[in-house]
């Protein structure tokens, strides 16, 4: 059950490193944040956990661990909703085209589970193409789901 | 608190205790290097204990799903213990639930291996 008590709005933005310590951090901010905002502890391991898998697809496939690129990182708690921005300075892919990870021919890859649990476990999932390069994903998760 | 491993032997099964973060980096890394391991050194019947896993990620699920085929592809059998709730929806909403061989008591799956 959800609070959904009257909080504060709050943003917090952080420019991280392409590392996996980053991803911890993201995390652990994202739940912070969606905590005070009174999100319950289901909610807080779906929110978690979707920052986490997108956290990766950027440090890991985006940005490659490259130590000169950065990911950017918001997070907005205010109103009606949890909002998580990510963005990386990789090449970018189009999420259109991967692997459906239920299918029967996919089920036993070790791999490509990532967006479908991020679709998953929240309300909204947006991609954009930044320029001149990356991608930034936005995530939302209602307070009170719709 | 990464992931912590420690194995033991129940008659010809080889149980893994995992407990902790069953994560991308040195959390699924291990599982998949002492799976490996085990594998290795001809042990078939491997059940994977998960009673004290705290959390999963998609990394973790595709180490289960490595270490189920590398066991099975060398003849042997993986089975899973003690899901948690949270392991436990995860494995559903990915339909790996059925995939895996789930028991919920030790006893009862040690005397599940062929």
């Amino acid at each position: 059950m959800r609070e959904n008590k009257h909080h504060v709005p709050e943003t917090v933005e952080r420019l991280l490193d392409s590392t996996l310590e980053s991803v911890e951090s993201a995390e652990e901010l994202a739940l912070s944040v969606a905590q005070r905002a009174g999100f319950d502890d289901d909610d807080l391991m779906k929110i978690g956990m979707a920052v986490r898998e997108s956290m990766v697809n950027a440090v890991v496939h985006g940005n490659r661990y490259n130590e000169h690129k950065k990911v950017r990182f918001s997070v907005t708690q205010g109103g009606d909703r949890c909002t998580i921005r990510i963005a990386d300075e990789g090449e970018g892919f189009d999420f259109n085209t991967l692997p459906d990870p239920l299918a029967p021919e996919n089920l036993m890859r070790t791999s490509g589970r990532g967006i479908f649990l991020i679709r998953s476990f929240m309300d909204e999932f947006e991609v954009r193409r930044r320029e001149p390069s990356g991608t930034e994903v936005t995530l939302v998760k209602y307070a009170v789901s719709k | 608190m990464s992931v912590k491993l420690s194995t033991r032997q129940v008659g010809d099964v080889s149980v893994v205790d995992v407990a902790g973060r069953i994560t991308l980096g040195e959390g699924s890394s291990a599982l998949r290097d002492l799976l490996r391991e085990m594998v290795g050194k001809g042990q078939k019947k491997i059940l994977l204990n998960l009673g004290d896993v705290s959390y999963i990620d998609s990394s973790g699920i595709g180490e289960l799903v490595s270490g189920f085929t590398t066991v099975t592809n060398n003849g042997g059998e993986m089975k899973l213990l003690n899901l948690n709730k949270r392991v436990k929806d995860l494995l559903q909403i990915t339909k790996l639930y059925t995939v895996f061989d789930v028991h919920e008591d030790e006893a009862g799956a040690i005397r599940a291996f062929a």
